[in-house]
């Protein structure tokens, strides 16, 4: 094994361990603090430390180190903590993490940063102990030892079995690092060490866990030849107590894990891609079948069934396993929060609801900025300053909620505050002081749709946390090119919601199929309202060539598909449906052959081996195996229709 | 399809390059044969609306969707016609699989450095920055193809100028 994979584990580890931490921190009551979460604290920093000294990522390991000498008074009860000294803790959080992708890309990291965090956690550390009130303390008496034995030198007896000479020289590296070796007995396949060393035994065992299996080390105090420390007697039952008091947190994780493994999104990719083939055999074994005399060939019929069946369950199954948790988006929210919320001035709780909603992966990774942008405007513009709500009546604390609800083959994610609410005329003021085209009489959702327009903010100043404008309009963008939409609910003075509707995936399409000529085009079928079978009094002449379709007292610009596609040949003359469709806000009628029918497409990218086509969003396998381009509703509204013989004049 | 050895066995190792050769009309064109991942015949196509001339469309190969453009449109050749010779080859361009239609694939040649002349300079369809030079063997000529600029993404977006007018107003958007 080489040495890069095991960093490359541990700092996967290190990421995860981190999160655990800061998650744990924010949970964490400051006047009462749970016994068991401080320990969950403290045992992410020792791993780390752990880790970060076998690879000698002295940065980090110091930090580390001061991190867990005050996290482990804490614990003892040594220590009270307090608001600032979590968000200390917090701090050193995120540089602990800066410390890591430094060291993962190669680099050193920041000495300054690392310097002032030492120092900060060194003034708290010489901070007057003070011992908390002995309620948050159930087991002091036991905690003191582990961590008067971590001060004093002891020595220890590492046994390593199967390990091979290749291994001992690295393992004897290691344990060089953490103490002076006394004393080395080896045979070709084990290893025996003593050790004088500060470190306590699940130190060493945490640090050569990542060169060989913690089944495979064995740490016992050694017979207290050597006794540098004042009480020699309290020292060999402490050190065995610690072992065990880790043991079973730890194989408790152990239990959890097994339930799940981890495997390169590649691979899933891969699955996912070979199942959509899978998926296009298995329609055109269905289109052959159906050829065939029903009679002379039912057996092979009803395999084709079964085969359906079979392909669609398995496909669910698929892609489910893309599928992720809303938990993973909605956990950095409390930290950001807890930030800004004290930086506003303004006191927030932040409830999260549905974090176990599953959403592609693709897609949870394209949701965080949107919904980071989101939360931070409703802190920033929707929840009022502490005084504010006072003044109002509210409750001097704010509420945000963040929920996501599966509707459907949809998710509906949701970001409520209880502010002030969207100013209609505010809202309205700057649109016309930016010459939008708007009227007084616009309804209300409509008005609260300008705020996704580019360059809209109604915030009085510019914030470093938001008011420039950009975002909003950034975040409609987003959330269109994902193939969800933004809708926007307010009430003056109760709160303002986004809401924000994606659907589940992005590999599979809900399609109906549509045929122009010989040509059959896919349109997603959200976007589909209705298709109808136009009569000569619903189509009316628009200024020049172009046409209306009037629908129940509704006028719809009527697009050719044909002419928009330049499709060779000419229309049936008095065939053809129209089929009204709408998406992001734009409604249009779109003038087609005929309908074929609807299909679950497998949605093909388009633009890996050629490049984007204007009007069209991917490409798909039809069941004959030909190719079938999807259209983008709402370029294909946009889209000049080539009009080769008129440009001269133009030009 | 035969495989020609080289002229002098010894200097084809360093040297010496192996290229397919196929016909457009009357000529001899050559490309990289590291570049070539599979030669088929000419399969169902989906046009690709408003896309230049030469793109005749995509096509489904293996799951992949996979444009084809004409050589014989490209290079402006007076009759692109169909018959059981035409193949299309199917190139592998840094990970980009693009298909090109062609009248027909006849060798495989390794052809020596000092045998390849440059381009003389002449005005041309196909533009000398196109070209890697004349690969000359006994007495043909075969033409030689730098497929890659040739196929570049720049160069499959030659559009027609309205389309063009319309990805220009949208990428500055």
């Amino acid at each position: 094994m080489d040495m890069n994979d095991f960093s490359q584990i541990f700092f996967t580890e290190a990421e995860e361990l981190l999160a655990e931490m800061e998650q744990l921190l924010l949970q964490l009551d400051v006047a009462a603090p749970d016994l068991e979460q401080l320990n969950a604290i403290f045992r992410a920093a020792h791993s780390l430390k752990g880790g970060a000294a076998t690879f000698g990522f002295s940065a980090l390991q110091e930090t580390t180190h001061l991190l867990e000498n005050l996290l482990d008074q804490a614990r003892a009860g040594e220590r009270a903590l307090s608001r600032s000294i979590i968000n200390l803790f917090l701090e050193c959080k995120d540089i602990m993490q800066a410390q890591l992708e430094a060291y993962q890309s190669s680099q050193e990291p920041d000495d300054a940063r690392y310097r002032y965090i030492c120092e900060a956690l060194r003034e708290i550390a010489l901070e007057g102990q003070q011992p908390a009130p002995p309620a948050a303390t159930p087991e002091p008496a036991a905690a003191q030892p582990v961590s008067a034995a971590q001060e004093t030198e002891t020595s220890l007896v590492v046994t390593l079995h199967n390990v091979g000479e290749r291994e001992q020289t690295m393992l004897r590296d290691e344990l060089t690092n953490m103490g002076e070796i006394t004393h080395i007995e080896t045979t070709p396949d084990s290893m025996t060490v003593t050790l004088l060393t500060t470190a306590s035994g699940d130190d060493i065992t945490a640090v050569l866990c990542f060169v060989v299996d913690s089944k495979q080390i064995a740490v016992n105090p050694a017979e207290p030849v050597t006794a540098p420390a004042p009480e020699p007697d309290q020292k060999p039952a402490a050190a065995p107590e610690t072992v065990a008091k880790k043991v079973s947190p730890a194989s408790r994780a152990a239990n959890q894990e097994s339930g799940s493994i981890r495997v390169a999104v590649s691979k899933v990719d891969q699955i996912i891609n070979q199942v959509g083939e899978l998926i296009i055999t298995q329609a055109m074994l269905s289109q052959l079948s159906r050829t065939l005399d029903p009679a002379s060939y039912d057996l092979l019929s009803g395999c084709v069934a079964q085969m359906e069946r079979n392909t669609r369950e398995l496909q669910e199954s698929v892609m489910s396993i893309r599928m992720m948790p809303m938990d993973y988006v909605f956990s950095r929210f409390p930290r950001l929060v807890h930030d800004l919320g004290s930086r506003l001035n303004k006191e927030v709780e932040l409830t999260l609801k549905g974090g176990s909603a599953e959403l592609d992966k693709s897609l949870i990774e394209r949701i965080i900025d949107p919904l980071t942008h989101l939360v931070r405007n409703s802190l920033d513009h929707g929840i009022e300053e502490k005084e504010a709500r006072v003044a109002k009546g509210k409750p001097v604390t704010g509420n945000l909620t963040l929920s996501a609800e599966h509707h459907g083959g949809n998710i509906v994610i949701e970001v409520s505050d209880d502010g002030a609410g969207l100013n209609r005329e505010k809202i309205l003021a700057k649109a016309r002081s930016q010459g939008m085209a708007i009227s007084d009489t616009m309804s209300d959702d409509d008005v609260w749709m300008l705020i996704f327009a580019a360059g809209f903010s109604t915030a009085e100043s510019v914030t470093d946390v938001s008011g420039r404008g950009v975002g909003m309009d950034v975040v409609r963008r987003n959330i269109l090119a994902m193939g969800g939409h933004v809708d926007v609910l307010s009430t003056p003075g109760a709160g303002t919601t986004i809401r924000i509707i994606l659907p589940l995936t992005l590999a599979i399409l809900d399609g109906m199929l549509v045929k122009v000529g010989d040509e059959i085009y896919v349109l997603p079928l959200g976007a589909v309202m209705e298709s109808l079978r136009p009569t000569d009094e619903m189509l009316c002449r628009f200024v020049g060539e172009e046409r209306l379709l009037q629908v129940r007292g509704e006028y719809l610009p009527l697009v050719l598909l044909r002419q928009r596609l330049s499709v060779a040949g000419e229309a049936p003359a008095d065939d053809g449906i129209v089929v009204i469709v709408q998406s992001a806000g734009c409604r249009y009628a779109l003038w087609v052959d005929q309908l074929i029918g609807q299909q679950q497409v497998v949605v093909k990218n388009l633009e890996h081996n050629y490049r984007k086509v204007p009007g069209v969003s991917a490409a798909t396998i039809l069941g004959d195996g030909s190719v079938a381009l999807i259209l983008d509703v709402v370029e294909l509204s946009t889209l000049n229709v080539p009009q080769p013989q008129r440009e001269g004049v133009i030009a | 399809m035969t495989v020609a050895t080289a002229s002098k066995p010894t200097a084809a190792d360093a040297t010496a390059q192996e290229y397919l050769v196929f016909r457009l009309g009357d000529e001899e064109y050559g490309i990289d044969i590291l570049k070539v991942q599979e030669i088929r015949g000419c399969d169902r196509l989906t046009r690709i609306p408003n896309a230049p001339n030469f793109i005749t469309g995509v096509t489904n190969l293996r799951g992949v969707i996979v444009p084809i453009v004409d050589l014989r449109v490209r290079f402006e050749l007076p009759d692109p016609s169909q018959d059981d010779k035409t193949v299309v080859i199917v190139l592998n361009l840094n990970d980009r699989v693009v298909g090109i239609v062609v009248d027909g694939v006849a060798d495989v040649l390794s052809i020596d450095v000092d045998n390849i002349k440059p381009t003389p300079d002449v005005a041309s369809v196909l533009s000398g920055r196109y070209l890697l030079g004349l690969g000359v063997l006994d007495s043909r000529m075969i033409i030689l193809v730098n497929i890659e600029r040739l196929l570049s993404r720049e160069e499959m977006a030659l559009v027609e100028s309205a389309a063009e007018s319309y990805i220009d107003e949208h990428c500055c958007a």
